[in-house]
């Protein structure tokens, strides 16, 4: 991490005399006050100027589009990266020739990696941030898939009267199924056992 | 392989530097083996192994050489 420390008249001073020779912006760094400084008497006996140190942060969505570049480009896959930030909820939307190869079998590379991600984005940060990642449309056509799967396999409960346990999925696709089936009043839902071997349970009522 | 290995381990350890990664090729498998410092190996294991697998779901995925399975093994 690049720092710096500065001084000036005042702090304001300071932090734009250290902005200046980082080229930086305001919210790309991070400012402590070393010392607020002392107008002294007439602005000439006894001042004191202010001291601050300035450290350059990086941001941490462009890193870890970096990271998913660097990572996928290892991987033998290329892939373009579009971003899409919502508060602390961040979206990479993955898009390339082998896209299939970095989804991988029920989405399980695709889930690897956006774990990944996230430990990499919540290291040392003092924001949490969500992460999702996505790949042509693959969430969307999943969450159909899911849905469809819901419908089918709570007919299936009803019809025999019996507990139906569905796959382990990870908690996001767990809650697809939860929510596809709330309004059901013929089942419940709830999951089971404890990850990587969580999964859904059906019961008809 | 181990490029990719790299990308992945080097960001999320504390101590870089530390990090080491040997290959062993066999008749029909190449065994990795990653060794990274004492504090880290929390950082590379994760909670019941949860970052390892996800490491290795992805060096899996990145495998073309269908001949050769291959192995990570972590310390």
């Amino acid at each position: 991490m690049k720092q710096i420390t500065a001084s000036g008249q005042s702090v304001e001073e300071a932090v734009q005399a250290a902005l200046e020779q980082l080229n930086a912006s305001r919210d790309q760094v991070e400012i402590e006050v070393i010392d607020e400084g002392k107008k002294g008497l007439l602005g000439v006996f006894g001042s004191k100027r202010s001291i601050v140190k300035i450290s350059l942060v990086k941001d941490p969505i462009e890193e870890a589009q970096r990271f998913i570049e660097d990572v996928t480009g290892k991987m033998g896959i290329d892939v373009q990266v579009a971003t899409q930030v919502n508060d602390r909820h961040v979206t990479f939307d993955l898009q390339g020739d082998k896209i299939a190869l970095l989804i991988g079998k029920r989405g399980q590379t695709l889930n690897a990696l956006q774990y990944l991600v996230q430990l990499f984005m919540n290291k040392n940060k003092k924001h949490y941030y969500t992460v999702m990642l996505d790949a042509q449309g693959y969430r969307q056509r999943r969450k159909e898939t899911l849905e469809v799967l819901a419908a089918r396999m709570a007919e299936k409960s009803v019809r025999n009267k019996t507990k139906v346990a569905l796959e382990p999925m990870p908690a996001f696709e767990r809650k697809i199924i939860h929510m596809a089936l709330q309004n059901d009043d013929r089942v419940t839902t709830y999951s089971d056992s404890i990850d990587p071997h969580r999964h859904i349970v059906i019961e008809a009522k | 392989m181990k490029a990719l290995i790299e990308s992945i381990v080097l960001p999320l350890v504390d101590n870089p530097e530390e990090v080491v990664i040997d290959e062993t090729v066999e008749q029909n498998k190449v065994v990795y083996h990653l060794t990274v410092h004492q504090d880290d190996v929390g950082k590379v294991i994760g909670k019941n192994g949860r970052i390892a697998k996800a490491i290795r779901t992805l060096i899996y995925a990145a495998n073309t050489d269908a001949d050769k399975r291959i192995y990570l093994d972590i310390m």
